[in-house]
């Protein structure tokens, strides 16, 4: 690999990192708003408030940068970074169309897996590094929560590579078949629900309850290294949605893949993303012992039992 | 000097540096967070090597999930910012325990310095070729770590629940 394309591959990841999240963020504020029988930001940019996200930008960018003085600086300065890179890191590793992915290794599905629970440290960090008793309480409830949502969460990953025989998530695109739709079908029930309550999205947002725990980790943040927290939360959005579509919905797969493959996969992770929004409007926010139950009685018999399913499967098949 | 030798060494410095001052900061959560960095270390040296499962699991299993659950415990428990005064212990002890690991790392180089070989070498090793060790030749230990840490898990569950029917039933 020459130097000119790695640094074509990192500056496409970068710009598909800057730009995806606030693509979905956008989509979020107006769908929002419009199920809520409201219109959502107008004025912005002009046409239907699309640079809506753009201006927010700019506000943040002008902000103080506060630390707290009880606040352990460094930790508390470095923890929106530890969340947000992790996910530039996964969003690399996702395969757009075949043999089309930044880097494109034998074992990409743990790699983002891998990634994607580094960047849970960011909020551990911050929770604890503010001084704050919001902040930690939210941070508790944060760790508590992904300790319990990374095991069915892993289990599902490893059910769809089982079925496809491989850890490379092009090598499970091309054994994918429609078969798959029923076949992972709890698998990729369990690969939702869990991915939701990684990236802490409601029905899963009790670490940042907001009625009662302020903002829960990110309390104390302002400025540019709170919109790098929102940054990573919609990052991580795009890198679960399209993590799904790659796993269960067969990834570029479509008519006329050879040409459209990489529309076929980021339509399927929009359509993902949609699902993801939704479910922020339609349910409400669950209970600590709630989400507690749900891991370990619901998600965590499903994954075992999708694991064995893809087991026999795959003995009853070669 | 090859590229290798360079990236070897220098993930190599960093899980040093890491785990020295894991041990040495009179900070906790600080610990546990240049435990992540000399794991990362670790991983990056792995990666070096061309274990590229292992390093991932390494750092999925480590950083992703029992340095979470050891930040979740010292939270719950005491983890005050800045340093942690209480547990402050005399000089001996700390010139005993430099002294122990002092020695450790001295019986570790003993055995392994005669083995390095020259300039680091790449080796492309396949997933299935791990997966083949492991539950091939490598299956027994597997599986019997896997009931050890079983027996531990169910005898944690007994441990905690034993003690709260015993006062249930004293009152």
């Amino acid at each position: 690999m020459s130097v000119l394309e790695v640094v074509v591959r990192s500056v496409a990841v970068l710009a598909a990192f800057l730009v995806f999240p606030l693509l979905v963020g956008q989509t979020e504020h107006k769908l929002m708003a419009h199920m809520q029988g409201r219109l959502g930001p107008m004025y912005a940019g002009g046409f239907h408030g699309w640079a809506q996200l753009v201006a927010d930008g700019v506000k943040f960018a002008q902000k103080e940068d506060i630390t707290p003085r009880a606040a352990d600086r460094w930790i508390f300065r470095v923890a929106p970074f530890v969340a947000l890179v992790p996910y530039l890191l996964a969003m690399a590793a996702l395969p757009l169309q075949s043999g089309v992915a930044a880097v494109d290794v034998p074992g990409s599905a743990v790699l983002v897996l891998a990634s994607t629970s580094v960047g849970a440290l960011g909020t551990l960090m911050a929770g604890w590094a503010s001084a704050n008793k919001y902040a930690l309480l939210g941070a508790l409830r944060s760790a508590a929560q992904l300790v319990s949502y990374e095991l069915p969460l892993v289990l599902a990953v490893a059910s769809a590579c089982l079925a496809a025989g491989t850890l490379s998530l092009s090598g499970v695109v091309e054994a994918w078949t429609p078969w798959w739709l029923i076949w992972q079908l709890p698998g990729a029930i369990v690969f939702l629900v869990a991915a939701l309550a990684e990236l802490q999205r409601p029905p899963f947002d009790m670490p940042i309850a907001d009625a009662e725990l302020v903002m829960g980790p990110w309390t104390e943040y302002t400025g540019l290294r709170f919109a790098f927290f929102l940054l990573a939360e919609y990052a991580g959005i795009v890198v679960f949605s399209l993590l799904f579509a790659v796993l269960y919905l067969g990834g570029w797969r479509g008519p006329f893949d050879e040409q459209l493959g990489w529309l076929w996969t980021l339509l399927k992770g929009f359509g993902v993303a949609i699902l993801v929004i939704w479910f922020r409007v339609a349910w409400p926010r669950m209970r600590e012992d709630q989400l507690q139950r749900l891991a370990w009685l619901r998600l965590l018999p499903m994954a075992l039992i999708q694991l064995a399913l893809t087991g026999i499967g795959v003995v009853m098949t070669q | 000097m090859t590229g290798l030798d360079l990236a070897f060494a220098a993930c190599g410095a960093l899980a040093v540096v890491g785990g020295l001052l894991a041990v040495t900061t009179r900070h906790v959560v600080h610990a546990a967070l240049w435990l992540v960095v000399a794991l990362l270390g670790v991983a990056g040296c792995l990666l070096v090597l061309g274990h590229e499962l292992v390093a991932l699991v390494l750092v999925l299993v480590y950083v992703g999930a029992i340095v979470v659950l050891v930040l979740f415990a010292l939270m719950l428990t005491r983890a005050p910012i800045g340093p942690d005064l209480v547990h402050d212990v005399p000089w001996w002890r700390r010139m005993l325990a430099g002294a122990a690991g002092a020695a450790t790392t001295a019986l570790l180089l003993a055995a392994l310095l005669p083995l390095a070989g020259g300039a680091v070498e790449r080796r492309e090793i396949s997933n299935q070729a791990v997966a083949t060790e492991i539950f091939g030749t490598w299956v027994w230990p597997f599986e019997a770590l896997s009931v050890l840490l079983l027996a531990a898990l169910i005898a944690a569950l007994a441990v905690s629940r034993g003690r709260r029917a015993e006062e249930v039933s004293g009152e």
